[in-house]
């Protein structure tokens, strides 16, 4: 075990005080020669994005984590989205050929209003909310981000789902052209991802539009995606075209491509480890050592009452 | 050659000089760990498919002077592994003992990977002059180890990808020609007997 003493000497008083300013100075300038070079050229797609204006939106402390969050170079540069390719800079570097406008939605299924949904009318009338989120990822990395979304239930009321509802399917955009990652059957394009009803109705579950404060960038999902902070990271499903109700569970992208290591609920759950690594413990994005991975993702007051009874192991 | 040789030798150390490089210039990504993981796991297989090449290289091409630089490719090998190996130790573990011991016991692809830099072990060991004369013929069985350690390894990426086998199969498919290379010779100088 690691014990911690304090130092019998501080720092300052080993090194000259000229001698440590000049490394700040040093580092104070390299940094910024860093920044400057991140966030020239390669971090186009995310700028030309977000020149776009947010509609209005108020914060959400209630259902917001009071962690800090990550920063938008890391939310934007290290992201699954294999439908621009399968390494995590590669959306920040392919996703500026996605056209997020216009954009349309279309509802179907046990709905009594199916219909084609252009984006701006989904959003126009609702209250945009920011959600300062965890995120947990099947891959045990993890980050806290600023969404800026509507409740999905919001929307869900307005479409008047019938009784025979019982499961949401999300589809994303299948478009080669647009998507590159798309030409080569890393999954069965396109992606599909479901909640069961209660879950698509909770307060937590958002579909987002935004990302700290401004349109979202297309490597996160633009130009709107799902938000289930208490579930793995592949179920919030990003760039969705079509919302299904259905009466069946849906059959979902990686459930289909490894039904033995990815479940259906895919709750955060550190007791239930992937066949392959261990869930217990998580490396939170700009951290060193890992933390320890909370059941639920920190959720439970909030979702597991929806769960009461089920046997977690089993519907992983 | 011994020019030649201190070429090389500079020329392999250069994928660590560019991790460094990139971990003083912040340009790991948000994920420093991970991608220090992935780069010496890359250059380890890398370098064990180049120390590979080297006997159809001089079979094919007549390179005999490549043999030369097998013992120094081998060993670079065993360079990356370690750091490799340390990286998983030190910096995504830091020394969670009980983690790492279910991981080896647990984990298919840790367990092999493991193996695959135990077996490197005495294959390090074992590549001084003095150890080739001492262990006389007994030295070319035990360094046939070397094919199993590379079937290991590919084994090991293979097993921890996620859905994207591109890269992999890539690997795998170059040990397979090199390796049935070997095969093929192996069975044809046992006709002409």
């Amino acid at each position: 075990m690691l014990i911690k003493r304090p130092a019998d000497i501080k720092p300052h008083e080993i090194t000259e005080p000229a001698l440590y300013r000049d490394r700040r100075r040093f580092l104070q300038a390299t940094s910024g020669a860093a920044l400057a070079f991140a966030t020239s050229g390669l971090f186009l797609p995310a700028e030309a994005a977000v020149g776009r204006k947010l509609p209005d939106y108020r914060k959400n402390p209630r259902l917001s984590t009071d962690e800090s969050p990550n920063s938008l170079k890391d939310i934007t540069r290290y992201n699954n989205f294999y439908e621009f390719g399968t390494h995590k800079e590669d959306p920040a570097k392919h996703a500026h050929t996605l056209r997020t406008e216009p954009w349309t939605v279309r509802v179907e299924g046990e709905v009594e209003k199916p219909a084609d949904y252009h984006l701006e009318d989904l959003i126009k009338s609702a209250q945009l909310e920011e959600r300062i989120y965890r995120l947990r990822c099947v891959e045990a990395w993890s980050m806290v981000i600023p969404w800026v979304g509507i409740p999905l239930a919001d929307l869900i009321k307005r479409f008047k789902p019938v009784s025979r509802a019982k499961f949401v399917e999300f589809t994303t955009l299948h478009d080669p052209e647009q998507m590159p990652g798309q030409r080569r059957a890393v999954l069965d394009w396109p992606y599909v991802e479901g909640l069961r009803m209660d879950e698509a109705m909770h307060p937590l579950t958002i579909l987002a539009v935004g990302l700290y404060g401004k349109i979202l960038p297309n490597q996160n999902g633009a130009p709107i995606r799902l938000v289930v902070p208490w579930k793995y990271g592949f179920k919030s499903i990003k760039s969705i075209v079509k919302i299904r109700f259905t009466e069946t569970m849906p059959k979902t992208s990686w459930a289909l491509a490894g039904p033995a290591e990815y479940g259906f609920y895919a709750n955060v759950n550190p007791a239930v480890d992937h066949p392959r690594w261990s869930q217990a413990k998580e490396r939170r994005i700009g951290e060193f050592l890992k933390r320890k991975t909370v059941m639920f993702n920190g959720y439970t007051d909030a979702v597991a009452g929806l769960y009461a009874g089920m046997d977690l192991r089993r519907n992983f | 050659m011994r020019y030649l040789k201190s070429v090389i030798f500079l020329t392999c150390l250069l994928p660590l000089a560019l991790l460094v490089w990139d971990g003083f210039h912040d340009a790991l990504g948000a994920n420093p760990i991970e991608t220090i993981t992935h780069r010496t796991g890359d250059w380890t297989l890398r370098f064990l498919l180049l120390t590979l090449a080297i006997t159809p290289a001089r079979r094919l091409l007549g390179w005999v002077w490549a043999l030369r630089l097998r013992r120094m490719l081998g060993l670079f090998v065993f360079f990356y592994a370690c750091l490799h190996f340390l990286t998983y130790l030190v910096l995504d573990q830091f020394f969670d003992w009980g983690e790492i011991v279910k991981d080896i016991a647990k984990r298919p692809y840790i367990t092999i990977g493991f193996s695959a830099f135990v077996l490197l072990i005495p294959l390090a060991v074992t590549s001084t002059k003095a150890m080739m004369r001492r262990l006389g013929r007994r030295w070319r069985d035990l360094h046939r180890l070397t094919y199993l350690v590379a079937i290991f390894t590919v084994i090991h990426y293979l097993w921890l990808v996620k859905a994207d086998y591109l890269h992999p199969i890539i690997y795998a498919t170059v040990l397979a020609i090199l390796l049935g290379m070997r095969m093929w010779r192996g069975s044809s100088v046992a006709v002409q007997k």
